[in-house]
This record gives structure tokens, C-alpha cells and sequence, in this order.
């Protein structure tokens, strides 16, 4: 036993002292829970932790490989240990627990009293004992300081072989190959995911793996690894004999629970590993108790979810400050494997293992799906796997935690959608788990929303915690809710703000039909209230796509955000910016010298455009009609940067130059620019026409895109660069140049019609109802007859089409508004300073000492206020 | 330059919008100045001020700054309400305000820290002058 080497930290009278020894997701749970209870206010807590960082999601480890960073996959909010008064110690593992004397010893030398120990020290990767795994280049697959490691050593790597093909190494191979290394899995079983998946869901499994690129060694194990000359892995040698070169090796072959410190105080384990506890998650002394990983629970087993480990956090809680008991009995080993970019979900008892079950199993080899469900003799679903589709995983898994004989025919639930009867959709009972982290059921969602006030998913899950933890029952969430607001007669959903109660596509229509023409009448007779910021520019957009006329005449002027309001873009410093447009990104030299003679004059910083054209940035509301002015007189027009409105449509230079080339892009995209200016959208449009297959202007990354073949043009939609980035989908083929004009003019205006606010073309297409074959249906077979319409509606857009800006600097009410002050016209905004950087203005950061810009403030149609009183 | 009455009839124009700082009431522009659903900034005193006009003709007037952005736009925002409440929002990361208090109906503090309020000017409309 070890003894005292410091002073003890003394035990405060009247306090009882716990002391959590492990920082990780249960024991940061146990925190929450323990806090959270009445009793808790006469604790004293302290926390040991092994790691130098408070606890992290470590079921989104992988994520740090696409991204994610370490602060946000943490799981306690800075101010957590210091609000609660916890005595939170980093870096510092504990080394020894003294029972007799209620101690614990940290590597420091540290040593802390106990009143009440609670162990979470988790579990660590288990290594087989084959010779050779200390080499350079191997690695384990636990903490971010692992993965950080794998990073670091894959950067000189070129094969990687991850050691075991279950849940976790499948994660792993696919960070392996996401950075770049052929990979591959070794499994010692005869097939991946064994723990999870069955036969025939384990060779469709193995075959996408495969088709990712992954290459997949089931039934052999690792004797040895081999290292060349340098230290560092060269390769393996397998149990078949053979020799499986790689320079980075991960092994991920299972965990084994951190029981060291509980053996060695002389507490009871498992055979197999684990600190022996009741179902209050007290161990043999009732002074100690373990929870999470660690812990080998009333029901034999040692759990490795985090779902178990969270309702231990919250057993061992109560168990600590007194709260009522909520015993640990076993729980949901469901699982669903994420990231690798193959979808497979297990649940519940998956292999039908209770006495009495049959399998029901669909399997469509050639579209990659497989689908079973083991089902009860009282006809209650127990389990099942599914492959390919995960989709109905989040109804199914709550479905058979709860244990009912079903209402829909099994068979019906494992056929796929187009194939099953329709029957409405599967109901979940109320005591179904719907998130099995955090052990939320579809009752205390409900409830949620009827008793507690909650009216959307996101207040739902600050107040159940539901969904916030791997997230995969984050769409059923939706679902519940959503049912539950529809009942109390609240439809939220579709909603496009409080004071309507219609979609963006409704609204259209309700303006279309009735001839609306002004948002007050729209807000009067279908809204109520004044408005906002959601539904005005939304309206606004209505207007101009359906009406036409400029829109900063009347009662539209009001309606605009503000980049429309001034025509302008607004930058971090209440600056504007200002694009003209240029067609196909095709300028001539005396295009670019106006436009460098107008940036110089007005002092503006200059920057060529993703979008193939110039920005000019740092322009005060006094000086835009100044600088447009000067540009519409040298032949530019809006570029419309500022609009929810077609933006670029970007060439190559195709034929005419390019020895590739097989039609002239330049021109059509010219063309298509000119046709599609200032039409008003849901979302901005991005085009771009390419002139042969190489694809020089990107056109699979824009809304339409088109690119050039020997005989036509084929015609792709729906591609997205930004955030999520979509590939287009081809909508037709080999067109001829009036044919294409003509579907995208269709395309366009049915688009424009049926998107809900802010939805770019690449959501809109992936949400509606029957996707790129509806909308060709519509578009191209004119399937519903309003292609005459549509075309009708284009038409009129082109003719009615007028350069706003032109329009606005012939008009002297229009230009009224752009004075920064209406009680001093002419005088810029003096909080709008600059620095200069790289031999151009920037805007002054805070404490930055900046200038406003000395120059002209040259307002076109200058005027003074004249009191009339 | 040239001088130029403001385009709008002779009766409106005799409107005028006043905001008071404490002391006194000042004129601050004609009422045909602002759209409605819109505001116009004002320079008083060295401090830059947002004025509004709603749809029904009452105004408001309240601190230019955008307390999240530090830029001085929020004369550029959009009108609207919530529930019962007139509010103004932020053209930059459009927070939504109360026109009335100045209070920030989404967040609380501002990033630096301070307070998420807009001061308020008393506003009016008159004739008398
Ligand atoms: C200036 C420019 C960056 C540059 O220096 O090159 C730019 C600047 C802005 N982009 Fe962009 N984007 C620019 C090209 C792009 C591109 C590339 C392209 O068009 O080929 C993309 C990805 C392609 C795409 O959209 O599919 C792009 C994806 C975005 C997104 C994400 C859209 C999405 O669907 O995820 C936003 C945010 C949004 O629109 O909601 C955005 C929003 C913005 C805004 C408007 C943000 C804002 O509200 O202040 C920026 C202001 C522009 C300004 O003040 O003038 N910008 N932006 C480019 C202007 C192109 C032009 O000539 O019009
Ligand atoms: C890549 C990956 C993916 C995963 N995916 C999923 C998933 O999809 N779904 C799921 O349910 N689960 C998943 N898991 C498992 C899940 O992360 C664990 O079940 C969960 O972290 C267990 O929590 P724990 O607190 O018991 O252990 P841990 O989170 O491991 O925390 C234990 C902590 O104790 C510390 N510690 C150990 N000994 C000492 C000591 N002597 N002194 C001080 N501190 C000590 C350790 O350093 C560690 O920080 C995944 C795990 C990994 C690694
Ligand atoms: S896409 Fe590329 S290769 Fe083809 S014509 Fe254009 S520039 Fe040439
Ligand atoms: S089931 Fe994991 S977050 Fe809900």
C-alpha cells in the first residue's frame, strides 16, 4: 500500500470529498448528473485526470481528421469545473488508491482524501502480443494526442494497414484513406463488423468497403510486425503466411477496461477484465464505485457505448448525492457506423440470439442493400442490421428497445420504400428510447414540447439533451417533434417566419394567382404583424421575379436587405463593394482600364473574383452613385453581387482558342449571362459553360451548367461549390443550342416557382419529391403542361429586364438614399477607416489606428436639404 | 451643386422628425425623408443616430452602432415585429432589436462583452415648426 509522501488535502468537515479519477465522456457525464442534483450542493469535488485537456467527444474522434478541432469536440464548457467549484486536475493520472486510508496518490505525488472514489478510467486499445509492435510508425486509435500522431506520421506514409475490422477500424481505415494512403484492414474474423453484423450483411459490407477503395483481409491474423532498417514498420506478416507491406500500421483490434488501479487495491475484477459492480455501480466497497468502460456491470458484461456509460454516469450520481435510485441493469448495444461513407447500423439483438426469433430479410445484392429484422415469437421486433440504407434505422432501433408486438407486418418494414404498401408511417410508442446516448424517450420529447414550452428541435435538444450525442436519431427527433407541434395545431415546419404561415413556393403562388403586388397587401390579407428580415427580402423577391419593375420603387424599397437596398454589397465595416457585371468573365483592355482608372480615383481595393470579375471594395453610400455613374457611362451594368439573383456565368475560351475546344463557350456563355441578368431567385444562380469534357469553367459545380460535346451541349443542374458541395446531375443531352435555352429557361422559372427561401438549386433538387426525374419529367417532358407557362414567364423577365443601377442614376428620388447622413448629406461616415496593406486599403481592425479616406465624395445629382419651415 | 427642395408634396414635407438628447428636441430630417419599413442615420452632436418610420407613421430613433459588428449600419436594417414587439434588424449578422428599449431580442452581451442595447432617443413627429 502506498503511503502518504504529501500532505493529505485536508477533508473538510461537513463536506464529503468525491474524487473522480478519469476525465473522459462518462465521467464528464457523471459530472453533469451529479451537479445537476440537490445533493450535490454539499459535495466537494474533485476531478484526476490522466489526459491534458478536459473531457472530449471521443465517438467523433475521427471528425478531427475532416476538420473538427479540439475545442469543439469538447465536452465541457470552459466555465463548467469553475461554476460548479470543481477542483478539476489535468495531466496528473492518479497511481495508487490507498482504501484503508482513503487516499488516492496522483504520478505528481499528490495525494487526495476520499470520502467517496469514483472510477472512470475507460478503457485502453488492446495491442495482440505479436513481436515487433513497438516499432516506429505503429499506433493506437484512442485520444486526440493519438490521432495527432497518425496525422503527423501518415504525412511520410504511404501504405497503412489498420489491425481489426470492426466498428472502430473501419473508422480509422477511412481516416487512413481520406488522408491519402492505400489502405488496408486485417480481421481476424471471417468477416467485418462481427460483433455487429451477420453473414450476408457482412459481404455486402466487405464489398462496399472494397468499392471505397479499402482493401479488406477477413480471416487471417497478425503474427508479426516487420520492420525495415530504419526502426520503422515495413510490413506484416500475416497468420496465412503472407506478408502484407505498409509503413503505418493502426491497431484498433478491441479495448480492454483500465482496471489496473482497482486490482491493485485489492478490489474484485473480471475474469476477463473489469471492476466488479452492483447495479447502483458500487463496487465491493461502498465506497468506490465504477462507471463507464471500466466497469463490468450487474449483467456480466462490460460495455463499450457510450449510451451505457451515460445511464451509469447518471446511476452512480444519484447512488453519490443521494437523488432517487435509477438502477443500472444492461443496456442497448445498438450501433451505426459512421464516417467511412458506408452505411450500416446494428440494433438490438442483431444476431437472434433469443430463444424462439426469426429472421424476416430483404437482400438486393445489385443495389447494395440488405436489410434484417429479427422478430420475436410474440411478433415484437428484437433487432436487426441493416446495410446500404440505414434510413429507417432511427424508427427501428427505439422500436425494438421497446419490446411490442409490431402493428406493420415485418416484412413490410424491411422492403424498400417504392416496393412496401403504403401504410402511413411506422408510430413509435411513448416509452420507446428514442435517443439511446442519452437514453430519451419519445414521451420526453413530447413532453418537451407540450408541457415545457420547447418549439423546435434545437430547444428540444438544449432541454432533453436528445441528439447530442452521436446523432443518429437526430432525424426521428425532427419527426417527433414536429408530430407533436403539428398536434397542438402549431405548424413550425413549413413556416417561413411568424407572420406566415406558407412556404416560400405557397407564398409565390398566392402572389401569382392573385395578382399581389405589394407586401402590405400580402402581409394584410395572408400574414400578420409588420414583418421581418426573414419574409420581406423573401417577398421582395416574389415581386421582382413575378412583377418585374425596379426594386427600389415604392413599397419594395422597403422590403430589401440591405446589399439590395443600396445595390451593393455591405463589408465588415459598413464599406459597400461594387462588381460589374462581365459577361462570361470576357472584358476588353479598355473594360479593364475603366475599371482601374475608377478604383484609383475613389481609392478602392481591388480584387480579381472567384466568379471571373473584379470587385472593387471600400465605397461609402455617398460614393456609389459616383462610381456608377462612371461605369455605366463606360458600358457596365450591375453585376447584381448584392442579389439573390444570377451571379456569374463563367467560361473558357473554347473553340475559338483552345486547340480542345469543340464549341465556342465564350459565347454562349456570353449569351446565357445576358438572357438570365437581375432574374431574381429563392437563392443567387451560378452557371458556367465549358468547351469540351476537361471542364475548364466547372460547370458540374454550378446550379446549370453546361458543357460543349461534337454534336451539342449537354446540360447539367444542381451542382453546388460552398458549403456543401454537390456534383450537378446531367439533365439532358446533346442539345441543340435553341433546345437548351429553352429547358433552362424552363428549369429556371420551375425552380424559382417551388424552392423554399435560401434553397440553392443543389437542395432544392435533393429535396423534392422525386428528384432529377420529376424535374425532368417536368422540364423536359413538360409531364405537368406548364412549360408554356414557364417559358412565358422567362420571356417576359428578359424583356422587362433594365440595369438597375442605369435606372437608378436617372432617377433623383432613388438617389436620395445614398447619403450616409440624412441631416448632413455629403459628410462620410466617420467610424468607416482603413489601413493600408500590401500597397491597398483594408478596414481598420479594432485598435487599429485607421483614416477615413480623403477623396471626392462626388454625388451624382448632388443636393442640399432645403427646410421648407 | 445644386439646390433642390425634396421631391415630395409641399404638406408632407412640413413634417418633421425630431429626436430629443436630454436637453432639448432636436429637427433631425422631414418625414418624407424615410421610407416606411426604413431608417436614415443622423449625425447630432458628433454621435451617430438611427432613425425609423414604421408602416404606420410612428418613428423611432436609437444608437447607429451595431453592437456585434462595432460598424455604425444600423440605420440600414429592416423594420419588422416579433409577437407584440416593433423591432429593427441588424443589416450585418441581422440580430433582431427592440425598437422600443434597444434591447437585443437574441443574444444578451455583445462579443467584446457589453451589453447587447441600442441606446434610445425619445422621437416625434411635428408640424410646429
Ligand atoms: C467576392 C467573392 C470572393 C472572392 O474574393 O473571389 C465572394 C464573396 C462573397 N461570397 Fe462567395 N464570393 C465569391 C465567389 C464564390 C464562389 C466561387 C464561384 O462562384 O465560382 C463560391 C462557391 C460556388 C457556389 O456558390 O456554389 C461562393 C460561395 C459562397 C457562399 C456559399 C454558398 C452555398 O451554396 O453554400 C456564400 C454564402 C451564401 O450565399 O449564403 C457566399 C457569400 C459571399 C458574400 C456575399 C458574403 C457576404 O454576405 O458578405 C461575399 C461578399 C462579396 C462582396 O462583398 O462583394 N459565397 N462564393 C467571389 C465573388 C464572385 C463574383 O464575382 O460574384
Ligand atoms: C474512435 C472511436 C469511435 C467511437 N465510436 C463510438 C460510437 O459510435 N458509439 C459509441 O457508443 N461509442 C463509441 N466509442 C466508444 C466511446 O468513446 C466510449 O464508450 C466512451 O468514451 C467511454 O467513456 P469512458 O469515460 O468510460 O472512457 P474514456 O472516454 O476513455 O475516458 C476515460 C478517461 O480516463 C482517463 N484515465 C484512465 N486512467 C486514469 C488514471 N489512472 N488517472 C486519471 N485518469 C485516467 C483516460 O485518460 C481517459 O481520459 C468510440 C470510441 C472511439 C475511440
Ligand atoms: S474546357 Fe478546357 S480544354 Fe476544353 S475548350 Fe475549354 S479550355 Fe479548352
Ligand atoms: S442516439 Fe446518439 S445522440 Fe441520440
Amino acid at each position: 500500500m502506498t503511503r502518504p509522501t504529501a500532505p493529505l488535502a485536508p477533508r473538510h468537515a461537513g463536506r464529503r470529498h468525491v474524487v473522480l479519477i478519469g476525465h473522459g465522456m462518462v465521467g464528464q457525464r457523471f459530472l453533469e448528473a451529479l451537479v445537476a442534483l440537490p445533493g450535490a450542493a454539499a459535495l466537494r469535488i474533485t476531478v484526476l485526470a490522466e489526459e491534458p485537456r478536459p473531457a472530449y467527444d471521443r465517438v467523433h474522434l475521427t471528425s478531427w481528421f475532416s476538420g473538427t478541432s479540439a475545442d469543439e469536440l469538447t465536452l465541457c464548457p470552459p466555465g463548467f469545473a469553475a461554476e460548479h467549484g470543481i477542483d478539476l486536475r489535468l495531466g496528473d493520472p492518479a497511481t495508487a488508491i490507498d482504501r484503508a486510508t482513503r487516499t488516492v496518490t496522483t504520478a505528481s505525488g499528490a495525494v487526495f482524501g476520499y470520502d467517496t472514489l469514483v472510477l472512470a478510467t475507460g478503457s485502453y486499445p488492446f495491442v495482440p502480443p505479436v513481436p515487433g509492435t513497438d516499432a516506429a510508425g505503429c499506433h493506437v486509435y484512442r485520444t486526440l494526442d493519438d490521432v495527432a500522431a497518425i496525422r503527423a506520421d501518415a504525412a511520410g506514409a504511404r501504405v497503412g494497414a489498420v489491425v481489426g475490422g470492426g466498428l472502430l477500424g473501419l473508422e480509422a481505415a477511412g481516416a487512413l484513406r481520406a488522408m491519402g494512403l492505400a489502405t488496408h484492414v486485417v480481421e481476424f474474423a471471417p468477416r467485418l463488423m462481427a460483433l455487429q453484423v451477420d453473414k450476408g450483411g457482412g459481404d455486402l459490407l466487405r464489398r462496399k468497403v472494397e468499392d471505397l477503395g479499402v482493401r479488406v483481409h477477413t480471416g487471417v491474423g497478425t503474427q508479426a510486425v516487420l520492420a525495415g532498417d530504419s526502426g520503422r514498420v515495413r510490413a506484416m506478416a500475416l497468420s496465412d503466411g503472407g506478408e502484407l507491406a505498409a509503413d503505418l500500421v493502426v491497431f484498433s483490434a478491441g479495448v480492454r477496461p483500465r482496471d489496473q488501479l482497482a486490482r491493485e487495491c485489492g478490489l474484485e475484477v473480471g475474469q476477463r477484465g473489469g471492476i466488479v459492480v452492483d447495479d447502483e455501480c458500487r463496487t465491493r466497497d461502498p465506497r468506490v464505485h465504477a462507471i463507464g468502460e471500466c466497469a463490468l456491470t450487474s449483467d456480466g458484461r462490460v460495455h463499450g457505448l457510450v449510451a451505457p456509460g451515460y445511464a451509469m454516469a447518471e446511476t452512480a450520481a444519484r447512488a453519490v448525492a443521494g437523488g432517487e435510485p435509477a438502477p443500472f441493469t444492461g443496456a442497448d448495444t445498438s450501433t451505426e457506423l459512421k464516417l467511412l461513407g458506408v452505411d450500416v447500423a446494428s440494433f438490438g439483438d442483431a444476431h437472434g440470439a433469443t430463444q424462439g426469433a426469426l429472421d424476416v430479410v430483404y437482400s438486393d445484392g445489385r443495389s447494395g442493400v440488405y436489410r434484417k429484422l429479427v422478430v420475436g415469437g410474440d411478433g415484437a421486433l428484437l433487432g436487426g442490421v441493416l446495410v446500404g440504407d440505414t434510413g429507417s434505422y432511427g424508427v427501428l432501433r427505439p422500436l425494438a428497445a421497446a419490446g411490442r408486438p409490431l402493428d406493420t407486418a415485418p416484412g413490410q418494414l424491411v422492403l424498400p420504400a417504392g416496393l412496401a404498401p403504403a401504410t402511413g408511417p411506422v408510430e413509435l410508442p411513448d416509452d420507446a428510447v428514442v435517443c439511446s446516448c442519452h437514453n430519451v424517450t419519445k414521451g420526453r420529447i413530447r413532453a418537451a414540447v407540450a408541457d415545457e414550452g420547447c418549439t423546435s428541435v434545437p430547444e428540444v435538444k438544449k432541454c432533453t439533451k436528445a441528439g447530442t450525442g452521436c446523432g443518429s436519431c437526430v432525424k426521428v427527433l425532427g419527426t417527433v417533434v414536429d408530430g407533436e407541434l403539428a398536434s397542438r395545431g402549431v405548424t413550425v415546419e413549413d413556416r417561413l417566419c411568424e407572420h406566415f404561415a406558407h412556404t416560400r413556393a405557397e407564398l409565390y403562388d398566392i402572389v401569382r394567382v392573385k395578382g399581389v403586388a405589394t407586401f402590405s397587401r400580402l402581409v394584410e390579407e395572408h400574414g400578420t404583424g409588420e414583418g421581418c428580415d426573414v419574409c420581406k427580402p423573401v417577398v421582395a423577391s416574389i415581386l421582382a421575379s413575378l412583377a418585374g419593375g425596379h426594386i427600389l420603387d415604392g413599397e419594395q424599397a422597403a422590403l430589401q436587405d440591405t446589399n439590395d437596398h443600396f445595390l451593393a454589397n455591405l463589408q465588415r465595416n459598413g464599406s459597400y463593394s461594387v462588381v460589374p457585371r462581365v459577361p462570361g468573365g470576357e472584358i476588353t483592355p479598355e473594360g479593364l482600364i475603366t475599371i482601374g482608372g475608377i478604383a484609383r480615383d475613389f481609392g478602392l481595393y481591388t480584387k480579381i473574383t472567384g466568379g471571373q470579375r473584379i470587385d472593387m471594395f471600400g465605397a461609402a453610400v455617398d460614393q456609389l452613385p459616383a462610381i456608377w455613374r462612371r461605369l455605366v457611362d463606360a458600358g457596365f451594368e450591375s453585376g447584381h453581387a448584392y442579389g439573390k439573383a444570377l451571379r456569374t456565368v463563367k467560361s473558357c475560351v473554347g473553340q475559338a482558342w483552345c486547340r480542345y475546344g469543340v464549341q465556342d463557350s465564350s459565347a454562349l456563355a456570353i449569351e446565357l449571362e445576358l438572357r438570365y441578368r437581375g432574374l431574381r431567385s429563392p437563392h443567387k444562380l451560378k452557371s458556367a459553360v465549358s468547351g469540351c469534357a476537361r471542364e475548364c469553367a466547372e460547370a458540374q459545380g454550378k446550379d446549370f451548367g453546361v458543357i460543349a460535346t461534337s454534336s451539342g451541349w449537354n446540360l447539367y443542374v444542381g451542382g453546388n461549390g460552398g458549403m456543401t458541395p454537390r456534383h450537378a446531375d446531367l439533365l439532358a443531352q446533346d442539345l441543340d443550342h435553341d433546345t437548351l435555352v429553352r429547358i433552362i429557361d424552363r428549369f429556371l422559372m420551375f425552380y424559382i416557382r417551388t424552392a423554399d427561401r435560401l434553397e440553392r438549386t443543389s437542395t432544392w433538387l435533393e429535396r423534392i419529391e422525386g428528384g432529377l426525374d420529376h424535374v425532368r419529367a417536368v422540364v423536359v417532358d413538360d409531364s405537368l403542361g406548364i412549360c408554356a407557362d414557364l417559358e412565358e414567364l422567362m420571356a417576359r423577365h428578359v424583356e422587362a429586364y433594365e440595369d438597375e443601377w442605369a435606372a437608378t442614376l436617372a432617377d433623383p428620388d432613388r438617389l436620395r438614399r445614398f447619403t450616409s447622413f440624412v441631416n448632413a448629406p455629403g459628410t462620410p461616415d466617420p467610424a468607416v477607416t482603413f489601413v493600408r496593406e500590401r500597397g491597398q486599403i483594408r478596414p481598420a481592425r479594432t485598435g487599429e489606428h485607421g483614416t477615413p479616406l480623403q477623396r471626392p465624395v462626388l454625388i451624382a445629382g448632388d443636393r442640399v436639404e432645403v427646410r421648407t419651415a | 451643386m445644386t439646390l433642390t427642395t425634396t421631391s415630395a408634396g409641399p404638406r408632407a414635407a412640413l413634417e418633421s422628425v425630431e429626436i430629443h438628447d436630454g436637453r432639448r428636441w432636436h429637427h433631425v430630417c422631414a418625414l418624407t425623408d424615410l421610407v416606411p419599413g426604413r431608417g436614415a442615420a443622423v449625425l447630432l452632436g458628433g454621435e451617430q443616430v438611427a432613425v425609423f418610420r414604421d408602416r404606420s407613421g410612428t418613428v423611432y430613433a436609437v444608437a447607429n452602432r451595431d453592437p456585434f459588428s462595432g460598424a455604425h449600419v444600423m440605420s440600414r436594417g429592416l423594420l419588422g415585429s416579433r409577437g407584440p414587439v416593433p423591432t429593427l434588424a441588424s443589416p450585418m449578422y441581422k440580430h433582431v432589436f427592440d425598437l422600443r428599449d434597444g434591447r437585443c431580442l437574441d443574444e444578451d452581451a455583445a462579443p467584446d462583452g457589453s451589453p447587447a442595447v441600442l441606446r434610445v432617443w425619445p422621437a416625434r413627429r411635428t408640424t410646429a415648426r
